[in-house]
């Protein structure tokens, strides 16, 4: 009864009524206007982002925000954003690419494991435990902020990669959808063959578990990535050097600068906000364009299961 | 806890077979191992310390000393806390539930089959929930304000005198509509993914019986999207009271708007930096945590009892 494999099965049945349907009913232009308007609401901000990151300072301040500048200084922008002092725009892009490979790569692991050996071993303390880790979805990254800075202050680990790179390596929501997704994506029948064989656990688990949950490992995968690349309220409290900031923290100061007063020096800061601000959404619409299925799949597990 | 009810029976019964050899359980912690120690550190201590600082004060003059519940008593009269907790309060109850009749209008028009470029727009309209909040922020905040601000830029276009949208009087709204731009395609997913788990059948016998697209809509789309819009509530309640990102940066566009208290974590952030006052900050976040668990809870438990009487 799980949805993925659920939705999966009903993808087909379901295509095919919806085709029968739209000959029968036909499209609904009303309909289509509205959504119209919709999608301007969603793709005007990030088009006047690109608009406005291909301006010269000059245009910036005396063109219309929706359309070019007169000339086209987009790629003169991002290799000014890239340059500037020294290039902490690559390294906060770097730093950021860090955290999330490392961060996002091993929550997916654990949550992975931990959703398999709650879904396809019985061990005492099972439910406990499940239960546990449901009542830590609950708690949003954001309220455990000021506590995880007050702590990690004690051990002495702020303002080292660590204080970022822990807390993303926790996901229960990871380990929730995977118990559902092993639940159904693992026959106890396989694992029981296998073990008659003789293959132990690990061994079962990397030839022949992780490979049936890819597609869940890859959802977990992907919004941990959004997750630990877009945050920013844990980072701005557990970092001091701007050496060890990612993209979000360092796009802050560099805006706190252009806003600070010092005039002169703000209006240059702009165009490196905006080509910066730019850069930085680049890798996520990638990905999740070019995973489409995963994610969407994904989410269906997480929502539709009750 | 706003999981969803009745996620905590077991998913594998092996049902008649003899008790797991020790081998089994062995392996079972041991792939559990891992992940608990992470969700131990990371999630249990900081709450866990968080509690035990909420229970002690710095005194000038001998240090740090056990308070009782001194520190709850000072939260609960603290007018900065009230206010914030007012605020972020307001802007659940407005905010959330324009943006989740949106994210389901753009679920059902998608799914209705009379949409052309139907997965066009599923994609266009959830590509927000990809950009960073701080971007996103930052880029609203240009567009609002008055150096190249696009809003300005408009009104000055129509000859039209537009209200500074980082003023006093508009700014919850400002906030209100970046967290909607950012979040609706994100909702629209989640109600989408539930709907297309609806059985074909059901659209199938609803035909037959003459139902219309409405009619469709009204009873069979929406009475399964209850359980999928709860979950999109809860999640959207925690984001509210949690409001931290987008405040934060429009500081430094507005900083004679929003002060150090403006939502209930700015205040527990700013407590803990600028006043250097650690014990009252663990405080104020747990007793946002508590908060936020409570209307959670409470919104869950009605929706419930609402279900069983229909």
């Amino acid at each position: 009864m799980t949805a993925v494999a659920e939705a999966n099965r009903t993808t087909a049945g379901h295509a095919a009524r919806r085709s029968t349907k739209a000959r029968r009913r036909g499209k609904s232009p009303t309909l289509t206007v509205i959504m119209l308007v919709m999608f301007a609401y969603a793709v005007l901000p990030l088009f006047w982002l690109l608009a406005n990151a291909s301006k010269n300072g000059g245009d910036l301040f005396s063109t219309f925000g929706l359309w070019f500048g007169g000339d086209f200084h987009l790629f003169a922008n991002i290799g000014e954003t890239l340059s500037y002092n020294h290039g902490i725009f690559v390294r906060w892009f770097g730093n950021s690419v860090l955290y999330s490979v490392v961060g996002a790569g091993g929550a997916a692991l654990l949550a992975t494991l931990g959703g398999y050996a709650l879904a396809k071993y019985e061990f005492p303390g099972r439910k406990l435990l499940f239960a546990v880790v449901l009542g830590g979805i609950s708690i949003p990254g954001t309220a455990l902020a000021v506590p995880t800075y007050l702590l990690f202050s004690r051990v002495g680990i702020v303002d080292t990669p660590w204080a970022v790179l822990i807390p993303a390596l926790c996901s229960p929501f990871g380990l929730y959808l995977m118990r559902v997704y092993a639940a159904d994506a693992v026959p106890d029948s396989i694992l029981e063959s296998a073990r008659i064989d003789g293959a132990g656990e690990f061994r079962i688990f990397r030839t022949i578990a992780l490979r049936l949950l890819a597609p869940g490992f890859v959802t977990v995968l992907l919004f941990a990535l959004v997750a630990t690349w877009n945050n920013y309220f844990l980072p701005l409290i557990v970092l001091n050097s701007p050496d060890w900031f990612p993209l979000t923290v360092g796009l802050n100061q560099w805006n706190a600068q252009a806003n600070s007063g010092t005039s002169g020096a703000g209006d240059a800061t702009y165009s490196l906000i905006l080509t910066g601000s730019l850069l930085s959404i680049v890798p996520l619409i990638i990905a999740f364009l070019g995973l489409q299925r995963f994610w969407q799949s994904g989410l269906a597990t997480g929502s539709v299961k009750q | 806890m706003t999981a969803p009810a009745g996620l905590a029976g077991p998913v594998s019964a092996p049902a008649g077979l003899a008790r797991p050899a020790l081998r089994l359980r062995v392996a079972g912690y041991a792939f559990f191992l891992p992940f608990f120690v992470v969700f131990l550190v990371a999630v249990v201590a900081p709450l866990a310390y968080a509690i035990y600082l909420s229970f002690f004060q710095e005194r000038m003059i001998g240090g740090t000393v056990f308070a009782g519940v001194a520190n709850y008593t000072r939260a609960i009269g603290d007018a900065l806390f009230g206010a914030g907790l007012l605020r972020v309060a307001l802007f659940l109850v407005v905010q959330v539930p324009v943006m989740l009749l949106i994210a389901l209008g753009c679920a059902l028009a998608i799914d209705s089959g009379r949409l052309r470029w139907p997965s066009m727009f599923r994609i266009t309209i959830f590509m927000p929930y990809a950009v960073p909040a701080v971007v996103s922020a930052l880029m609203w905040g240009y567009m609002y304000g008055d150096q190249f601000g696009l809003v300005g830029q408009i009104g000055e276009g129509l000859g039209v005198a537009v209200p500074d949208l980082l003023s006093r009087s508009w700014m919850l709204s400002s906030i209100g509509n970046m967290v909607t731009w950012e979040f609706v395609g994100y909702n629209m997913i989640i109600l989408y993914a539930a709907l297309r788990a609806v059985p074909g059948e059901l659209y199938e016998a609803a035909e037959m019986d003459g139902a219309g697209a409405i009619r469709i809509a009204w009873s069979i789309k929406l009475p399964a999207l209850r359980p999928a819009l709860l979950v999109a509530t809860i999640f959207s309640i925690i984001g509210s009271f949690q409001l931290f990102n987008e405040p934060n940066i429009l500081q430094k566009l507005a900083p004679a708007v929003i002060g150090t208290s403006y939502t209930p974590n700015m205040y527990a952030y700013n407590l803990a930096f600028n006043g250097q006052q650690i014990n009252y900050s663990a405080t104020v976040a747990v007793v946002l945590g508590v908060v936020t668990i409570i209307v959670a809870y409470a919104v869950q438990i009605i929706t419930a009892r609402r279900e069983k009487t229909l």
